[in-house]
């Protein structure tokens, strides 16, 4: 793309259907774990651990987790671009969250596949 | 064409507090608010999955400090965050099939994302407590 224009379409089209598809993601994990929690799979800590045991689970939390990092950043993006008019502070505070995020990122899949 | 934009007349809100916001702009800005409140609370459920799947022990530790009223009430805000965000953020994928944009139908979406994720909120707290 030669002539781009800052206030052109479809340049945010990428970001728009990841908050989308992602937060469909995280809907329907969350469904899961409400089942699996009111089905009495945190009762006790075996019950607990078989449930994280389950290759599905696993499957579907590490498309969560994917999924999380990427409608948060998305998100936080959205909200640093509102309201922090300055170029050099939204860069940095972007950069941060970025850095956070894959951060948090490691320590759940770290956490997943102790 | 950005100037033709930029002409246009648009209707203009000056008071942005969110007693004086209509539904839908309530809807918005708890859904913000909220999406906020989860970003930051990424780390410290991280730190409460990460005790309860650690061992036997973490396991039983996470259920005494899960006991303690504060982090019930923390838990508490948080399933309301979440529960805000979740329904706030379904109504939104509709509005963008175009289901649901004409006012009367904003407004009234915009009560049912209120009155479900509230409710929720409350089952939430019967359960925690």
């Amino acid at each position: 793309m030669v002539n781009r224009v800052v206030v052109g379409a479809h340049y945010g089209l990428g970001s728009w259907l990841v908050q989308r598809v992602s937060a469909i993601v995280i809907a329907v994990y969350a469904v899961i774990m409400a089942i699996a929690l009111l089905g009495g799979h945190a009762h006790d800590y075996a019950a607990w651990k078989a449930l994280f045991g389950q290759g599905w689970l696993r499957f579907a939390t590490f498309l969560f987790v994917v999924s999380l990092l990427l409608h948060a950043w998305v998100g936080m993006r959205d909200i640093w671009m509102d309201y922090v008019k300055s170029t050099g502070l939204r860069l940095t505070l972007e950069a941060l969250t970025v850095l956070w995020l894959v951060g948090c990122g490691g320590w759940a899949l770290q956490i997943l596949w102790r | 064409m950005p100037e033709l934009a930029a002409k246009k007349p648009r209707p203009i809100w000056y008071n942005l507090s969110p007693v004086n916001l209509p539904a839908p702009g309530l809807v918005s800005i708890l859904h913000r608010a909220s999406g906020i409140l989860l970003f930051l609370a990424i780390i410290w459920l991280l730190y409460l999955l990460d005790m309860s799947l650690a061992s036997e022990a973490g396991f039983d530790h996470l259920k005494s400090y899960a006991a303690n009223p504060i982090v019930k009430l923390a838990i508490l805000v948080l399933s309301w965050a979440f529960l805000h965000h979740f329904c706030a953020g379904i109504r939104y994928l509709f509005l963008d099939l175009q289901k649901g944009i004409d006012l009367p139908a904003a407004r009234a979406t915009s009560f049912t994302v209120f009155a479900v994720s509230l409710i929720l909120t409350v089952v939430a707290a019967v359960l925690i407590w």
